[in-house]
Parts: C-alpha cells; sequence; structure tokens
C-alpha cells in the first residue's frame, strides 16, 4: 500500500480536531495555547501535503510565512499570559469574567 | 517501508497529541508537544519539505517550545491539579463538539472529487522543490514583498510582546 495525499489529510484531520477538542475542554490557558500550536501545524501539513502531491512550491512558501504568524502570535499569546497570572493569580480563564457582569 | 515509517510516526503523533491535551501538569503537556512537533517534522521530510523540517525543529520544537517553558518556570505554578475538575458537564459537551468537527472534516473528505481514487505518486522533482534552494528563489523573486511583511510583523509583535509583558509603573 503506498501513502498518498489522502492519508495525509485524513491525519491533519484527526490532529486539528484532537487541537479543537483540547480548546473546548481543558482550562489552563497554557494548554489551551498548545491546542491552538497544535492546529497549525495540522493546517500546514495538510497544505505540504497538496504542495508535495500537486509538485507546486507555493504552499511550502505559505506554511513559511505562515510559522512566522505562529511565532508572532506565540509571543503576544504568552505576554497576555504573563499579564493574566499577573492580574488573577492563576492560568484558569473561568476566572476571566470581568466582562460578564 | 513508506508505509511503515507514516504508520509508525502517525501513531506516536496522534499518541503525543492525545497526550498534550489530557496532561494536568503543562510541563507534561509541553514536552509532549515537542515530540509531536518532531514527528511533523518527520512528515516535512517524507513529502520532501526537508527546509521546512529544518526550520520546525529550530523554530517550533527549539524556540517556541523553550519560551513555553520559560513561562511555565516564570509563573511558579504550585498546583496545576486545582484548576481542572470542575464543570464535567461543559467538558464533556466540548468533547462531543470537537469529535461532531472532526467527522465532518471527514466526511468532507471523503465527499471531495477523487477521493476515492487509488493514490498517485509524484515523480522526481516533487522531491526538489521543498528544498532550500528553490525556497529561498522563490523568496526573494516571487514573495519578496510577503517576506518584508513578515519582518515588520514580527517586529511589530516584539514590541507587542515587550509593552504587554512590562510591569506597570505606580
Amino acid at each position: 500500500m503506498m501513502i498518498g495525499l489522502n492519508h495525509y489529510l485524513v491525519l491533519a484531520a484527526l490532529l486539528f480536531t484532537i487541537g479543537v477538542v483540547g480548546v473546548l475542554t481543558r482550562r489552563n490557558v497554557l494548554i489551551i495555547l498548545m491546542s491552538v500550536e497544535l492546529m497549525l501545524n495540522a493546517a500546514n501539513l495538510t497544505l505540504i501535503a497538496f504542495s508535495h502531491f500537486l509538485v507546486n512550491a507555493v504552499g511550502m512558501v505559505f506554511v513559511f510565512f505562515s510559522m512566522t504568524v505562529a511565532a508572532a502570535e506565540v509571543g503576544i499569546g504568552l505576554a497576555i499570559v504573563v499579564t493574566i497570572f499577573r492580574n488573577t493569580e492563576s492560568l484558569d480563564i473561568s476566572k476571566l469574567n470581568l466582562l460578564k457582569h | 517501508m513508506q508505509t511503515i515509517i507514516f504508520a509508525l510516526l502517525a501513531l506516536v503523533c496522534l499518541f503525543s497529541a492525545i497526550m498534550v491535551v489530557t496532561r494536568k501538569n503543562p510541563v507534561y503537556s509541553i514536552l509532549y508537544l515537542v515530540l509531536t512537533f518532531f514527528c511533523f517534522a518527520g512528515f516535512y521530510v517524507m513529502l520532501g519539505a526537508t527546509f521546512l523540517a529544518a526550520i520546525q525543529i529550530l523554530v517550533y520544537a527549539g524556540a517556541i517550545m523553550v519560551l513555553f517553558l520559560f513561562v511555565v518556570m516564570m509563573l511558579n505554578l504550585r498546583e496545576p491539579e486545582e484548576l481542572e475538575g470542575k464543570s464535567s458537564l461543559l467538558q464533556t459537551l466540548g468533547v462531543v463538539a470537537g469529535i461532531g468537527f472532526g467527522l465532518l472534516l471527514l466526511a468532507f473528505l471523503g465527499r471531495t472529487p477523487g477521493a476515492g481514487v487509488p493514490p498517485f505518486q509524484p515523480g522526481e522533482e516533487a522531491f526538489v522543490i521543498g528544498g532550500a534552494k528553490n525556497l529561498g528563489k522563490l523568496l526573494f523573486t516571487e514573495f519578496v514583498l510577503p517576506f518584508e511583511i513578515a519582518g515588520v510583523l514580527l517586529l511589530a509583535a516584539v514590541i507587542g510582546a515587550v509593552a504587554l509583558a512590562k510591569k506597570k509603573r505606580v
């Protein structure tokens, strides 16, 4: 059996789903950020798989930029996590309900 | 041979991804996420994207995860257990919604035109286009404007991170 495009797409879909479940179920801000990273990587895997099987390098250039944006996002996200911890003394997102009241 | 490597990498990747979202202690999550990223780098090598595999290990597994570890170290978390455990209804609903979303994705894949055709293999050329030479050529000719904008974006991110994390002067 040869590994084709479909295998990579199904694998990326499964990894993306694990990321979605992580974002929906966890309440630790750090783990939610990590789940977002997981989803970004699953999307990158899809892009590279298409790029390989269609013999077109533009998808790989797109992944390059996506990684740049992910690095910027992690930098800002962790700065926000530090600010949250400084204000609430915890990483629980259910404590961030100021706008609810 | 290729099938065995793919299956092994996929199993390790899925296992460590599940471990990332289920561990209570964020440090274990981070270490499992590093393992997941190494598996991704393996897939990239299998797909001929050698340059991106190197970037994946350098930037993701190296820089970004070390940043996560530094933040965990800085925050000095005492008991990670007390954070979870409450409102299990929401968690169950989250799992159900996530699995429904995954089924939706798989259903879309199944209905895509050409989903049932036997896998074809691209020629030798597909393993050349992902190298540093070809990607560099593309980045500095066709995509030079997005490249410069990415640099500006990183500068803005650095300034924003410093501005956010700085202690407020009272």
